[in-house]
């Protein structure tokens, strides 16, 4: 059997709920009298808010379309084109969690080659118009035409597999790299997918050499059009540079050595990318393609992608409807934002308040020193990002307007939403709250950024406690998009849908989490990075147990993380957490006196071990291996999650891993946490269960 | 007319005209994005002229709501990405609407007032069906100002061959027939296309097309094929949709220049304009309102219509045209009179048609550099006429 009819007996009954994009194809006479073109317009019938994507009908509908255009003799071009604002945005990835053998993704691998590389192959030349926003499959589309024009409206072109776990596998990784050359096709295939899925706009692509030719939206298409005709007519030439003569070893290897440095061979799909970029210098079509359906075939039976998947789809979609939120009417209005105190953390509220609800807010302090101090970060923030064009003269303007500080609390008379940032000790904040309440509206909201105090006792003893929540961000405020939202014993819903409503505007990603001692990210990562610390107390060599986890492929080694942190901060939450869970949580002597060494961390300024620190750790007289090290904080973690979901601080274990991917960097081949924990096997042995079925975030078995 | 500046044309260019209607070329393409190609070919075209010299765009619509509403000569100035400091109007004078924005922004520009216009039209007739939202006030008929008829296009057109007995349903039918003879020539000479912008045209349910020829005229017609014709504006009358202009989409624009400005950034003007004049008559013959217009517009310019080599008529009905040549005693098929075809064939997109008469004139005076002036002239609803001379700078 042909690979066609292989892939449709293997593939056809599968997915029956594909948004299939269809192929619909219409003659176009060129101007200049170039010829008929027949214009392929890739459209699934949905709106933009629903890209295109590939699926096996959707490749099947294409190849019927090229199968009729092939049949044709008077043709002098074929055309690819999106619906508006989209071009294709790659496979469809509820079918890759679907599939269910090796043969089958085997199939979807080559039924992807054998359908676009028609593209590639016609009698005629075919012409890619990158109209919107082209990822994977679908950059790979425009890769196998023989030319490409890029609007300077697309807003992301981007070759994300290595972010999910996959490989750019329908040709992206032989093609690009022989089309700009193997330096610039790192970049999309391995550099921006490793940092936060970066993508590019339309005019990179062309300064690349994605494209080799820029057009303004406008009447991208016309122009697109005309310059096709002209190209046909010979009136426009093509340049291309011959890549294939350097020797690419050492580029790849540089790249290789970057991937390590992030991943530690955690997940295979980067360095199947390499290894696949490296073998498109010499390898014909038929190898590099069959090279890349082999690789497709692996990962997509692999956990690492299936895991990918899982924590895609949480940040795609659990992360904008949050488990638990109550019903957004409830939601009151926000017109005006009080912050308490004008410290660091305080002075970046208020800047994420002005920016994004675009309300006054004041801060108050007791100092107007610290008052002008944190009025005037605010302020200069603001011209930092003026200076950056993020914002207008008039933008700014008002950002500063909005922003301003009190003495007194008075200020705070028409607030809707009080946002506490003052130092974490409960007697103050219960004070700071009963102050507050005493100019209010019955109604405001009194918001606590506390990190692991108790809502529940922050609000006792309030007229209102039913006010009260907790609005947990995470450092620097701006960046992390991760906001934890407490609920606190009295916590009315119309606070909490208030709280969301407010979340959501500042454009983070809210979970619903109880009011238990540092709530989710703070407590595992404390509780992991406190094992990590045992070990290196035990007499551990401090580099074996700072690298021991290193094959997770986590953001920062935990000493590295103390670091970030300071170890002052670690050392206050390890003591809030001993108080609450003694058992469990321990406080490190040494890391006592780290703190008051005054040292910033482990490492000194040189990234080495600090000789200091090094003496002071001394003296343990059970060294574990980094096996061990290992499992004892993964155990650890496996313990700690199935009592917080025992204790009901999150409602599953999916808010977990969303928890700790968008708190703590966590990565998508772990899946977040538990899908790395359940296929070790670490959840079964520690809690005598699995935390997600089979197949969730993991190959179906 | 006393002018402070001579104003010239420089260049014109109009999307291909499509037939309105769920299968017609535009049916699912917006009326500004038509404005917008049209804007943006112009300045590619015209490369010497920066867009910040661009003082004005004046863009008619008859319909003015919807994607031809929002003021649009200002909208689809910032759609087609003019520099923000550039300003822009909508006008209307239905069918003569972007003859006069030309009118409006030459006067601007003879005043002083602007260096470089933009001036174009379009109507969608297919999303703005002629008379949308029209609310006609009662003592037009209650007061007789006007009679009942004088809203129905095609009844005026009848009225008007009640007027000019002479004129027969078989001279109409000869005339639209030639009509469509003249664009089917000028279209194998190749005089038309070069003025057309091709225009995307996307269908939801078929993809993106482009057209790049206009989708009305119907080469081949004969006298044979449309006498039988209906004539559905009265029972056993002459007028049919073989000798009329159709229900059509598409958009038209020019560059309108103080001529010294125009010779300074390098642009090449190609007609001056001499005179300009419009007319009112009785509404419900509005289709000899191009008579008292020229009359006017000559008298203006000190010309008698003997000096006129080139007619560029607008031919919502054939019998609007041959009332206008049997008022100035010129043959039905006098070769002066619109040489590569006019609106019965092209079609007639209300608004825009205005600056397609310019378009055609001026490339009819680049080939015949002998004639001095040609005059483009139409008929307007509620009864009016317009009438621009031009000097030929070819």
């Amino acid at each position: 059997m042909s690979t066609l009819d292989t892939s449709r007996a293997l593939l056809e009954g599968k997915n029956a709920d594909e948004v299939v994009t269809k192929a619909l194809v219409r003659d176009v006479e060129l101007p200049y009298g170039a010829g008929t073109m027949a214009l392929i317009t890739l459209d699934n019938g949905l709106d933009h808010t629903k890209p295109n994507t590939f699926g096996p009908h959707g490749l099947l509908a294409l190849n019927d379309a090229l199968d009729a255009i092939a049949a044709r003799s008077d043709l002098a071009a074929v055309g690819v084109v999106g619906k508006p604002f989209i071009f294709a945005v790659g496979a469809d990835l509820k079918g890759a969690a679907a599939v269910s053998s090796r043969e089958e993704a085997l199939a979807i691998g080559r039924l992807g080659h054998h359908v676009f590389r028609r593209l590639g192959e016609l009698d005629v030349p075919s012409f890619a118009f990158v109209n919107g926003a082209a990822m994977g499959g679908g950059l790979e589309i425009a890769l196998h035409c023989t030319y490409r024009t890029v609007s300077s409206g697309v807003p992301a072109i981007a070759l994300p597999e290595c972010f999910l776990g996959l490989v750019p596998g329908w040709g992206g990784t032989q093609l690009l790299p022989r089309l700009i050359g193997p330096e610039r096709a790192l970049k999309l295939v391995i550099e921006n997918p490793l940092s936060q899925n970066r993508m590019i706009k339309g005019r990179d692509a062309f300064a690349l050499g994605i494209a080799d030719a820029v057009f303004e939206p406008a009447d991208f298409i016309e122009e697109s059009l005309r310059w096709a005709a002209q190209v046909l007519r010979g009136e426009v030439s093509v340049e291309r540079a011959d890549h294939a003569a350097a020797d690419w070893a050492p580029v790849i290897d540089r790249a290789r050595t970057l991937v390590d440095l992030k991943l530690r061979g955690a997940s295979p799909a980067p360095y199947r990318a390499l290894d696949l970029m490296a073998l498109a210098r010499t390898a014909s079509r038929e190898e590099g393609f069959a090279a890349e359906d082999e690789a497709l075939a692996d990962l997509l039976m692999s956990d690492e992608l299936r895991a990918g998947l899982y924590a895609f789809d949480l940040v795609q979609r659990r992360a904008k409807r949050p488990a638990g939120a109550p019903d957004r009417s409830l939601a009151r209005p926000v017109t005006k934002v009080g912050v308490v105190g004008a410290g660091l953390m305080a002075s970046q509220l208020a800047l994420l308040f002005a920016r994004r609800l675009e309300v006054p807010v004041v801060m108050t302090d007791l100092d107007q020193a610290r008052l002008d101090k944190g009025v005037g970060y605010v302020h200069a923030e603001v011209g930092r990002l003026l200076g950056k064009s993020r914002i207008s003269a008039d933008q700014a303007n008002r950002l500063k307007g909005l922003v301003t500080g009190s003495l007194t609390k008075d200020a705070f008379a028409d607030a809707d939403f009080v946002i506490e940032a003052v130092f974490e000790d409960l007697g103050v904040k219960q004070k700071v709250f009963a102050e507050v309440e005493e100019v209010v509206s019955e109604t405001c909201v009194l918001a606590t950024n506390t990190s692991s105090l108790s809502v529940t006792d922050m609000a006792a003893g309030l007229r209102h406690p039913e006010r009260v929540v907790g609005f947990h961000f995470f450092n620097p405020v701006a960046v992390l998009p991760l906001l934890e939202i407490v609920r606190g014993a009295a916590t009315d819903d119309p606070t909490l849908s208030t709280a969301f409503a407010v979340g959501k505007t500042l454009k983070k990603s809210c979970v619903l989490v109880k009011d238990a001692p540092a709530f989710v990210v703070n407590r595992l990562l404390t509780r992991f990075m406190g094992e990590v610390t045992a070990a290196a107390d035990e007499g551990t060599p401090l580099e074996v147990a700072d690298h021991a986890l290193d094959s997770l492929g986590l953001p920062m080694t935990p000493f590295a993380l103390l670091q970030l942190v300071g170890p002052a901060v670690a050392l206050h939450v390890a003591e809030t957490m001993h108080a609450a869970f003694p058992d469990r949580f321990g406080v490190s002597g040494n890391l006592a006196e780290l703190v008051a060494a005054g040292k910033p961390g482990l490492y000194g300024p040189d990234f080495q071990i600090d000789p200091e620190v090094r003496a002071l750790f001394e003296g343990g007289s059970s060294p574990s291996t980094a096996d061990e090290v290992r499992l004892r904080a993964l155990r650890a973690l496996a313990q700690e999650i199935r009592l917080m979901l025992d204790e009901g601080v999150v409602s599953a274990a999916q808010d977990i891993d969303l928890c700790m991917i968008l708190g703590a960097g966590w990565p998508f081949h772990t899946g977040g946490i538990t899908p790395y924990l359940d296929r070790t096997g670490i959840s079964e042995e520690v809690t005598g269960s699995r935390f997600l079925e089979p197949g969730v975030a993991s190959v179906p078995a | 007319m006393p002018a402070s500046r001579e104003v010239v044309f420089v260049d014109g260019v109009r999307t291909p005209f499509g037939r309105s209607g769920p299968k017609g070329l535009y049916a699912e393409t917006r009326a500004d994005d038509l404005v917008v190609r049209v804007i943006r070919e112009l300045m590619r075209r015209n490369p010497g002229l920066p867009p910040e010299r661009v003082d004005e765009v004046a863009i008619a619509a008859t319909t003015q709501i919807g994607d031809q509403g929002l003021t649009i000569g200002r909208s689809a100035a910032v759609l087609a990405g003019l520099p923000k400091s550039v300003p822009g109007y909508a006008i209307d004078r239905m069918c003569a609407g972007a003859m006069t924005a030309v009118t409006t922004v030459a006067g601007g520009i003879s005043f002083g007032a602007y260096d470089v216009a933009i001036a174009g039209g379009v109507e969608h007739m297919g999303r703005h069906p002629m008379g949308e939202g029209v609310d006609p006030n009662p003592r037009f008929l209650s007061e007789q100002l006007v009679d009942g008829s004088a809203l129905v296009m095609g009844m005026t057109a009848e009225n008007l061959h009640d007027r000019y007995p002479s004129i027969t349903k078989e001279r109409a039918d000869a005339y639209a027939v030639a009509s469509q003879e003249k664009v089917a020539k000028a279209y194998a000479d190749g005089r038309i296309q070069r003025d057309l912008v091709p225009m995307a045209t996307r269908r939801a349910a078929e993809g993106w097309g482009l057209a790049t020829v206009d989708e009305a005229p119907r080469p081949g017609t004969t006298l044979e094929g449309i006498r039988g014709l209906k004539t559905p504006f009265r029972a056993h009358g002459r007028v049919t949709a073989a000798n009329s202009s159709g229900i059509n989409d598409g958009a038209t624009g020019c560059i309108v220049a103080a001529e010294d400005v125009a010779r300074e950034l390098g642009l090449t003007p190609r007609m001056r304009l001499v005179s300009y004049a419009f007319a009112g008559v009785d509404p419900e013959v509005m289709g000899v309102g191009p008579i008292p217009s020229t009359e006017r517009a000559l008298r203006l310019a000190g010309l008698s219509v003997d000096d006129i080599g080139l007619f560029e008529i607008n031919e919502a009905f054939a019998v609007q045209v041959l009332a206008f040549l049997e008022h100035f005693g010129i043959a039905d098929d006098d070769p002066r009179v619109n040489p590569y075809g006019g609106a019965i064939a092209f079609g007639h997109p209300l608004a825009s048609s205005g600056v397609r008469l310019m378009i055609q004139l001026s490339r009819a005076f680049a080939e015949r550099p002998d004639v001095r002036y040609g005059i483009t002239t139409m008929c307007v609803g509620m009864g009016m006429g317009g009438t621009v001379i031009w000097e030929n700078l070819s």
